[in-house]
């Protein structure tokens, strides 16, 4: 059997990022911070992906995180970063086991636009609560991590480690849970749900059990966004964000863990060159980008890896 | 002899057309049951009752003294009641060992193994082995070795169908259910088919029903058949009775013969 070299890349990934870091200048760290944040939501995509199911409304976990977050400093003082990130995992875990009955009953389309649906409520409630900020949004506190509030200078810094950490931790339960039966029974559904079901095991239940743990991963990655950014607003919950992350998902492919990372961090770079280039048509390079890939590489990036694997 | 599966008055009819019309029918334990009749004569409606998908209109379903009328496909299963289907269903982007690993996976999930806390390798509930090994073992059972890393959407349609059928075995079904094991595959595959999953079964010591069109297999295979015609069973009793009873012949074996006169006659002209 082939030695599972996943834990062992992430762990090295997570210490070249620490080791790294120091020297790296303030806008990149920006840049990984985002591109771990984002990738966060894109590895929940992935599992629901993997099932055959497309979230067109992940947007929503990702803001009710980042709102969670912000509430948190503005309302209670809790600035730390973890703190941020599990509280707004915990809250955006509870809304989809709640929504999940719901959605976990749908396929395809019907899936995808609901999720859309419910993301589109949350953008038009904040948008239209004053004490949510309305369409402004809110200023978040700046970032404490264990209850030390980190030099100036190294606030890019400690965001990203802590980042990095908490999703190292979620990557490699989240590789674990893939070679759960539960986990493996995403390509089964995928295919024949039918026969799911005449094997004696619920469909609905996986993928409500998915839906949940997309949506955790989502939270987090909305409160890791917030901090970063330092800024919330109900753009957060727009479809178009919705999309961005169904872009780096498609991007990265569903082969591994790390996939939707690197996915991530390619959006983040095609984003900030392409805006750099054109600030009025950046939408177009992305546009491009992604036609690209949908022609040439198929499976996602994760495929170039895939395949030198085999040969 | 005790009946582990006890069909009660069953009725079901879908709008105008009635496709159960008061089918009861106890099974016993270890037999090899023939379903015969013509298409719409409701032995498929007869299974999917059985197995949950369709539920009856009146007439109760007793498994082993137990009242399954009312429960879930999925429930059904976990009770040891599996089934095969007419056209495969298979995952079909999986290769054959993947299809098999995703049944030992549901297998050691219902037993309440193989979670996201479990630590080491578990064995396989009734085959005592760990996941990869019983998935090996029962492709090699069906001769499937050969085929294990290829896509199930690749496989000819004689394989798709004991890959099927394999499928159902992983659960170790007290009750096999197989709707038309043979059809769509040659004539000399047919018997080596149908002695491959009696040979299974033998080895795990399982009631078997089976819908038929071939009536050469029927005699040789089973030991007691069920004649539907028209949502009724007209006969029940050993092959040699059934097969010649004056009205299965004319509205069974008869309406399968003078197909098969057409179809011949269509084929000469």
């Amino acid at each position: 059997m082939r030695r599972d070299r996943t834990p062992l890349a992430l762990g090295a990934i997570f210490l070249a990022i620490v080791a790294a870091g120091p020297f790296l200048p303030p806008w990149l760290l920006f840049i990984l911070t985002l591109a771990v944040a984002r990738g966060l939501v894109a590895l929940g995509l992935m599992l629901l992906l993997r099932a055959g199911l497309v979230s067109f409304g992940q947007a929503l976990y990702f803001c009710i995180g980042a709102y969670t977050a912000g509430g948190l400093g503005i309302r209670f003082g809790v600035s730390d970063v973890l703190l941020q990130a599990l509280a707004g995992a915990a809250v955006a875990a509870l809304v989809a086991w709640v929504l999940g009955f719901l959605l976990a009953r749908y396929r395809g389309i019907f899936f995808g636009l609901l999720s859309l649906a419910l993301s589109m409520i949350l953008y038009g409630v904040i948008v239209k609560s004053e004490a949510l900020g309305s369409t402004d949004g809110l200023n978040v506190l700046p970032s404490t991590l264990f209850g030390v509030k980190p030099h100036e200078g190294w606030v890019r810094y400690s965001v990203l480690v802590a980042a990095s950490g908490a999703a190292l931790i979620a990557a490699l339960l989240v590789h674990r849970y893939l070679a759960t039966p539960l986990g493996r029974l995403a390509a089964a559904i995928k295919d024949n749900e039918i026969r799911v079901e005449y094997m004696g095991a619920s469909a609905r239940h996986a993928i409500h059990v998915k839906y949940v743990i997309a949506a955790t991963l989502a939270g987090m990655g909305g409160a890791l966004a917030a901090t970063t950014v330092g800024h919330i607003d109900p753009d957060m919950a727009y479809w178009t964000t919705s999309g961005e992350f169904i872009f780096v998902t498609i991007l990265a492919g569903t082969g591994s863990v790390i996939a939707p990372f690197l996915g991530a961090l390619i959006f983040g770079a095609i984003h900030t060159v392409a805006y750099d280039l054109s600030p009025n048509t950046w939408q177009m390079s992305l546009g491009a980008a992604l036609l690209a890939l949908i022609l040439f590489l198929p499976d996602g990036v994760w495929s170039l890896f895939a395949r030198r694997k085999a040969a | 002899m005790a009946a582990i599966l006890d069909a009660q008055g069953l009725h079901k009819s879908f709008g105008a057309v009635t496709a159960a019309d008061g089918i009861s029918a106890a099974i016993e334990r270890d037999s090899v049951v023939g379903l015969i009749g013509t298409n719409g004569a409701g032995k498929t409606t007869f299974i999917n009752m059985i197995t949950g998908y369709l539920k009856p209109d009146r007439g109760r379903i007793h498994y082993e003294g137990r009242d399954i009328t009312e429960l879930a496909p999925r429930d059904i299963t976990r009770l040891g009641i599996c089934r095969s289907f007419q056209i495969p269903q298979l995952y079909a982007s999986l290769t054959a060992f993947e299809n098999m690993m995703v049944g030992v996976g549901v297998v050691l999930r219902n037993a309440g193994l193989g979670g996201f806390f479990s630590r080491g390798r578990p064995l396989v509930p009734g085959h005592s082995v760990p996941p990869e090994d019983a998935a090996e073992r029962i492709l090699e059972r069906f001769g499937l070795a050969e085929y294990r890393n290829k896509n199930a959407q690749v496989l000819p349609g004689g394989v798709r169908k004991l890959l099927d059928i394999a499928l159902t075995m992983v659960a170790k079904p007290r009750i096999l259910l197989l709707d038309e094991p043979t059809s769509g595959v040659s004539a000399e595959e047919k018997f080596a088919i149908m002695e491959m999953i009696m040979k299974a079964v033998r080895a795990e010591g399982a009631t078997v029903l089976f819908v038929e069109h071939d009536m050469e297999v029927v005699s040789r295979f089973a030991g007691r058949v069920l004649a539907f015609y028209d949502g009724r069973i007209i006969a029940d009793g050993p092959p040699g009775t059934v097969l010649n009873d004056p009205e299965v012949k004319r509205f069974v074996v008869g309406g399968e013969l003078h197909r098969l006169d057409e179809a011949q006659g269509r084929a000469r002209a």
